[in-house]
């Protein structure tokens, strides 16, 4: 039979489950509004922002009272901390999916660069198979995959880097871009940091397992 | 209930100096083996806190170490204090209660006056003067000082629970020991009086190495440097208290403090 404990830890389970779809679907569609320039796409992204922040601000409550009442120790401690920090970072990542979604409106009706918008459908498409793979691990919290997620954000790094410099070039070469440019520019960088973000949540599974404190980033940290 | 190997076990080794050890100990009550092998270093000047179900042998052991299982159990093994091997027949049990000093679950002054509770045994010991001094020091590190300061000549049965707890800790600390042994200490007690004797605690271990058996595990959690976890008479695991309540080493230990146990 289930203990008090195990019931709210469930539920707790199934608050951050319900986040990260959430914000794992904002992502999908304030990315794709972005690359298909669909400002009504745009617009349903900015208006489910505030559903992720109220999940977070729930799924915090419960963590907290867990902690509070139920005095958890050990794995069960961590499991909840691991949690809680990482609905913070999901909210970080859903607040950037409405960003990219407001940019998507801003951008609209200006001459742009064929080519970079190529570049950023793909690291979107990197950045949409780390989170989902991320959040495929934490539905059995099992922190395998980390390794490789910090090796997936390093590619996005460089995919970052590269393009920032076409962009800059696109701009001398056309003039007329440089509202675009500052958009793409914009863009790149916020998947650069959900990218850091989704980092983030595999260094909390590796806490979680093994009770350490990583830093799967350290060694090239933040671009600007 | 899963069934664990009580032959598997994780103990962390800490700095010394190790006010007192012990070296395969075991201990016996008749045909019942109640303590299993136990290999324990006691780092001085540190709080380690004894946990595990009851039953477990926590007190058993804590008893041993102080000899008051003479007569009781048969204990087996080396402990060692000061380099010397305080578990054979030779040794003076009562020097090694002096040095060695217990608190027991359930405050037990005698029913004389505050005064005489802590002098009576230092003129048992042959001490003569500056006997009012020694009381006074006594009670200040039991932080009990200001409490009865102006009422040493009354009654201590008249003391609440509490103090008299603490009158306790004075009694047993005014002979000068150097360990101090406490059997669940606090269990009679209600929060306060706890929370207050878990302050003097951390007051004491400046002086004393003190080892505490606790049944309350957010006290051990509290108030301990060290803990060890004791499962069926075997010392399962030692180690830092922060790392054994959140990253524990035994999936045996793991179970008990989560409360998965049976
Ligand atoms: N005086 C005694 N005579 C016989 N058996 C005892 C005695 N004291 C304890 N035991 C037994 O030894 C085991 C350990 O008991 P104890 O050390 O009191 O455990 P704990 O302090 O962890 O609750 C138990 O099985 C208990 O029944
Ligand atoms: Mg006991």
């Amino acid at each position: 039979m289930a203990t008090i404990f195990e019931n709210r830890l469930e539920k707790l389970r199934q608050s951050f489950t319900e986040m990260g779809v959430d914000v794992s679907e904002q992502i999908y569609q304030s990315t794709k509004s972005y690359i298909d320039h669909d400002v009504k796409l745009a617009q349903t992204v900015i208006d489910g922002d505030s559903d992720v922040n109220s999940n977070e601000t729930k799924l915090e409550k419960q963590a907290m009272n867990l902690i509070a009442l139920q005095q958890p120790v050990a794995s069960d401690f961590r499991i909840i901390i691991s949690y809680l920090k990482a609905a913070s970072d999901l909210e970080r990542i859903g607040d950037n999916a409405g960003t990219i979604a407001r940019e998507t409106l801003r951008a609209k009706g200006n001459p742009r660069i064929a080519d970079v918008e190529t570049v950023i459908a793909k690291i979107t498409k990197h950045v949409r198979k780390m989170l989902e793979q991320i959040l495929d691990a934490y539905t059995t919290l099992d922190a395998t995959i980390a390794p490789e997620i910090a090796q997936e954000d390093r590619k996005i790094d460089h995919y970052y880097q590269t393009t920032r410099t076409a962009i800059t070039e696109g701009i001398l070469a056309n003039p007329e871009t440089a509202v675009a440019a500052s958009s793409y520019l914009m863009v790149i960088r916020l998947l650069e940091r959900i990218g850091d973000h989704i980092v983030n949540l595999a260094e909390y599974l590796i806490y979680c397992e093994t009770g350490k404190i990583v830093e799967l980033d350290a060694d090239d940290g933040h671009l600007d | 209930m899963a069934s664990y190997n009580l032959d598997e076990s994780y103990l962390y080794q800490a700095a010394g100096p190790f006010a007192i050890t012990t070296q395969d100990l075991n201990v016996y009550y008749g045909n019942h083996q109640a303590t299993f092998n136990a290999n324990l270093k006691f780092p001085s000047n540190r709080i380690t806190a004894l946990i595990g179900a009851s039953g477990s042998g926590k007190s058993t052991f804590l008893r041993s170490l102080n000899r008051l299982n003479d007569g009781i159990a048969r204990v087996t093994g080396k402990i060692e204090y000061q380099g010397i091997d305080i578990n054979q027949a030779a040794v003076n049990v009562y020097e090694v209660r002096r040095r060695i000093g217990m608190v027991f679950q359930h405050p037990n002054p005698f029913a004389k006056s505050i005064y005489e509770n802590i002098a009576f045994p230092l003129k048992q010991l042959g001490m003569t003067s500056d006997l009012s001094n020694r009381v006074e020091e006594s009670l200040r590190a039991a932080a009990l000082w200001d409490e009865v300061h102006d009422k040493l000549q009354e009654s201590a049965l008249d003391l609440s629970g509490g103090q008299q707890q603490r009158l306790c800790i004075a009694r047993a600390i005014a002979v000068k020991p150097e360990i101090l042994l406490m059997d669940e200490p606090t269990s009679a007690l209600d929060p306060i009086s706890s929370r207050k004797i878990e302050a003097t605690m951390q007051q004491l271990k400046k002086d004393y190495t003190i080892i505490i058996v606790t049944h309350n595990m957010q006290q051990a959690a509290r108030s301990s440097d060290f803990t060890a976890f004791f499962h069926l008479g075997h010392v399962i695991e030692f180690n830092k208290t922060s790392h054994l309540f959140t990253t524990p080493r035994m999936p045996t230990t793991e179970d008990y403090i989560s409360g998965h146990f049976g």
